[in-house]
């Protein structure tokens, strides 16, 4: 794998994913300072946005892909993903709740 | 993966016979996957606690006051371009190039993490100014609980940097470093996944929902 063209195609990824980061980086705070302090809807699109370069930079940084090698590596995240995702919206959602049912917004 | 052989010796090798431990790097390379899911879970729990603590603020100063968006960006800026370093220094090593080369890219990349930290910092020293201390108030606890966690991550990447920076003076590249390393870039670049979610859910989620 010491030939230029391997050289050539790897540093390719990373600037390909350093690019594409910039850009969903650039969007994000674009949309939020547009939009101004109190618009919740501009939340949806930042989250989105976040996603995207999540993925991005699970694709070209970590490469943490379905290629066989790196495939146990992606079951890991993705797992952890689950856990996390269940840990996160289950807090909110409970303590949500409660400050509700408080009268306390939240 | 081009790391093919780790080193055997029994000084870094717990294991009953010499490369029982540390044989395949594929191996060593999951465990430290397994234990970044496991500090994933962790940050996952304090952006809980964030998310839960939003609008808490007492009667003290809330994001809409504290929030300096121009440091944010130079901040996010900094440490995603330190990702593509660490990532160029990955490939530079990979490939063999000279070593001249690889620690020029480790050095722009720690260059480039403490000055994350040191805006970073500057924009703690700014909240403060405005009365936004952690014993203020739940919100500025759990704020400076959570994006000063990453900031020490950020930190012990950067002495974790020097480190290798000695050992291979010292030492050279052998692949038991070439391996360390590795691990260091797949730390670095989640320290940049766990800020996507810092920018996205405590800047903006907290000054849209603060």
């Amino acid at each position: 794998m010491a030939e230029k063209s391997g050289f050539a195609t790897h540093l390719r990824a990373y600037l390909t994913g350093y690019v594409l980061s910039v850009v969903l980086t650039l969007a994000a705070f674009a949309a939020v300072l547009s939009a101004g302090p109190d618009n919740k809807r501009v939340l949806l699109l930042v989250g989105l946005l976040g996603v995207a370069q999540l993925v991005v930079q699970l694709k070209y940084f970590l490469h943490a892909t379905t290629q066989k090698e790196q495939r146990e590596n992606l079951a890991l995240v993705l797992f952890s993903t689950l856990i996390l995702l269940i840990i996160v919206l289950g807090t909110v959602w409970i303590m949500g709740n409660l400050a509700v049912r408080m009268h306390t917004a939240l | 993966m081009e790391v093919t052989t780790a080193v055997n010796s029994p000084s870094t090798n717990p294991g009953d016979t010499p490369g029982a431990l540390h044989k395949d790097p594929d191996v060593v390379i999951f465990g430290f996957w397994v234990f970044m899911m496991s500090d994933l879970i962790f940050f996952g729990v304090v952006f809980a606690i964030y998310i839960t603590m939003i609008g808490a603020t007492a009667g003290g100063p809330g994001p809409k006051e504290l929030f300096d968006f121009g440091s944010l960006f130079a901040q996010t800026m900094l440490l995603l371009t330190s990702s593509l370093t660490v990532g160029i220094a990955t490939v530079t090593m990979k490939h063999q190039r000279s070593q001249t080369s690889f620690l020029f890219w480790v050095v722009v990349t720690l260059v480039l993490g403490l000055g994350f930290l040191a805006l970073e910092l500057y924009d703690f020293s700014g909240m403060a100014a405005k009365g936004g201390v952690p014993q203020r108030s739940g919100y500025l606890s759990a704020f400076f609980g959570l994006v000063p966690l990453h900031g020490l991550h950020v930190t012990f990447g950067c002495l974790w940097m020097l480190v290798l920076i000695a050992q291979i003076w010292r030492v050279g590249m052998v692949d038991i470093i070439k391996l360390r390393f590795l691990r260091l870039a797949l730390f670095w670049h989640f320290l940049d996944l766990i800020w996507i979610g810092i920018f996205s859910v405590v800047y903006f989620g907290g000054w849209v929902y603060g």
